[in-house]
C-alpha cells in the first residue's frame, strides 16, 4: 500500500472542470513533478494534497486515512510553499523562521536552516529589505528547519538563482533520503534523480531513471 | 497554549513595530467625542445626559478601524495560509488574533476614556460603570468584528462592506453598555444590564472564533 495517495479526484474552478479521473501515489523517498501548461492544475493539486481545498470527488489518503477527516494531523507532517513568501516585513529573517518553527512545537536551529541556502549573514535583516529571490530562500529555510515527511512545493524555483536551485536540490536530495517525500510543480528542469512526472496536461506518468 | 503564546506574542510585536496604526485608533477615539461639544454646544447638562452615549459609540467606530486590517495583511502575504496549514486548530488561531486586537485596540480605548468621561461631564456616579461596561463589551467587540473581517478576505472595497456585516451585531452590546451606565447615574439596579453584557460576551467567545475560522476556510479556498 501506498504511504500517500490520491484516488479518482475531481476539481472545479468556478464552472471549469480542472481535472476529472486524476490518481496519484507515493511512498517514504518518492519524489513526484509535476508538469502542465498555465493553468493547468498544478496549483490547484498541490492545495488539495495540502487540505487547503476539498476535492469535488474522490479521497486523497495518508496511511489509509482520508487527510480532510484529521486535518491538524495531516498539517503536522506536511509543508506547504506556494506562490507568496509568507515573510513579514517588519520582523527580521531569524525571527520569521523561528516565529514558524514554534507553532509546529519544535525546537529549531535556525542558522543551521539558515546556512543551507547561504543566507546567514541575513539572519538579523528584516524582511522588508530582502530581494525576491532571498525571501524565496528564507521561505525555503522555513521547511528545512523543521522536519514533516511532506513537502508540497509550487513552483519553488520562482525567483532562485542557479546556486540557490542547487541548493534546493541538494535539500530536496537529503530529505529524500532521511525517507521524506517531495511534491513539486515546476517548469524548469529540477536536477532530480528517480522522480516519477506526472503531466497534468493528459494526465500521464512517467519514471525517470534513478 | 505555548503555541497561542507565540502566536500572540508574534502579533504583538508586528503592532508594536508598524507602530502608528493603534495610536491613530486612539486619536480618532478623542476626536470623535471632542467634536461632540462643538456640534451640541457646551452646555454642561446637555453632555452630561449624552456623554456616555457618545463615548460609546466612538468607542465601537473606533474598534472597527483597525478590524480590516485583522486578517487582512497575513491574507495578502500569504502567511494566513500558512497558519491554516499549522497543526493546530485555525479557530484557536483567530482566537489569538482577536486578543491581540483587543489588547491593541480595547485596552488603549479603555484607558483614554476616563478622560474623556471627564471632558464629557459625566456624572460621577456613572464614570466607574462607563469604564467598567466597556471593559465588558470591547471584548465583544472584537470577538464580533473579527467575524466581519474574515468575511471581508479577498473583496475589494472591504472597509465600507465590513461597517454594514458588522455594525448591526454591535447594536445589542451598545444598548445593554449604555444603559447599565444611565442605570447607574439614575440610582437603579445594574445587574441586569450588566449581566446580559456578560452574557453577550461569554455567547461571543464561545461562538466567533468558529465563524471566523469558517470564513478564512472558505476565503482560503478560492
Amino acid at each position: 500500500m501506498t504511504t500517500f495517495s490520491g484516488t479518482d479526484l475531481l476539481c472545479f474552478r468556478g464552472e471549469r472542470t480542472v481535472f476529472a479521473g486524476l490518481s496519484f501515489g507515493m511512498d517514504a523517498g518518492d519524489a513526484l513533478v509535476l508538469r502542465g501548461r498555465n493553468g493547468s492544475g498544478k496549483s490547484t493539486l498541490l492545495r488539495l494534497m495540502a487540505g487547503l481545498l476539498k476535492p469535488e470527488q474522490g479521497i486523497i489518503n495518508w496511511s489509509g486515512e482520508n487527510i480532510n477527516e484529521e486535518p491538524e494531523d495531516h498539517n503536522q507532517r506536511l509543508h506547504y510553499v506556494g506562490h507568496l513568501d509568507a515573510v513579514k516585513a517588519v520582523l527580521s529573517v531569524s525571527e520569521n523562521i523561528q516565529f514558524w518553527s514554534e507553532l509546529r512545537g519544535c525546537e529549531v536551529n535556525v542558522p543551521k536552516a539558515l546556512e543551507v541556502f547561504g543566507i546567514g549573514f541575513l539572519a538579523d535583516v528584516p524582511g522588508r529589505f530582502l530581494s525576491a529571490g532571498q525571501k524565496r530562500r528564507v521561505n525555503l529555510a522555513r521547511i528545512i528547519a523543521t522536519p514533516a515527511p511532506l513537502w508540497l512545493l509550487d513552483e519553488p524555483t520562482t525567483a532562485l538563482d542557479a546556486d540557490a536551485i542547487q541548493a534546493l536540490e541538494k535539500a530536496i536530495a537529503t530529505h529524500r533520503q532521511e525517507g521524506g517525500m517531495v511534491v513539486a510543480s515546476t517548469h524548469s528542469e529540477l536536477g532530480l534523480t528517480g522522480v516519477e512526472t506526472l503531466n497534468l496536461d493528459n494526465f500521464s506518468i512517467a519514471r525517470s531513471a534513478a | 497554549m505555548s503555541r497561542f503564546i507565540a502566536l500572540i506574542h508574534r502579533d504583538l510585536q508586528l503592532s508594536m513595530r508598524q507602530g502608528m496604526d493603534n495610536v491613530m485608533v486612539v486619536m480618532f477615539f478623542v476626536l470623535a467625542v471632542i467634536l461632540f461639544p462643538f456640534g451640541v454646544g457646551p452646555e454642561p447638562g446637555i453632555l452630561a445626559r449624552i456623554g456616555a452615549g457618545v463615548i460609546w459609540v466612538a468607542a465601537l467606530l473606533a474598534a472597527m478601524l483597525s478590524l480590516e486590517r485583522l486578517f487582512q495583511t497575513d491574507y495578502e502575504d500569504g502567511s494566513l495560509e500558512l497558519l491554516a496549514l499549522q497543526p493546530l486548530a485555525l479557530e484557536i488561531i483567530v482566537l489569538a488574533k482577536i486578543v491581540v486586537h483587543w489588547l491593541t485596540t480595547g485596552l488603549p480605548l479603555l484607558i483614554a476614556t476616563p478622560i474623556l468621561a471627564i471632558f464629557m461631564n459625566v456624572p460621577s456616579d456613572g464614570f466607574w460603570m462607563l469604564v467598567f461596561t466597556l471593559a465588558l463589551g470591547t471584548p465583544s467587540l472584537s470577538l464580533i468584528g473579527a467575524i466581519g473581517a474574515a468575511l471581508i478576505l479577498g473583496s475589494r472595497r472591504g472597509g465600507v462592506l465590513l461597517s454594514l456585516l458588522v455594525l448591526p451585531l454591535y447594536i445589542p452590546v451598545l444598548i445593554f453598555g449604555v444603559s447599565a451606565v444611565d442605570a447607574a447615574i439614575g440610582g437603579f439596579p445594574v445587574n441586569s444590564h450588566l449581566m446580559i453584557l456578560g452574557g453577550l460576551l461569554i455567547a461571543a467567545i464561545a461562538l466567533c472564533p468558529w465563524a471566523g475560522a469558517g470564513a478564512i476556510r472558505q476565503a482560503l479556498e478560492t
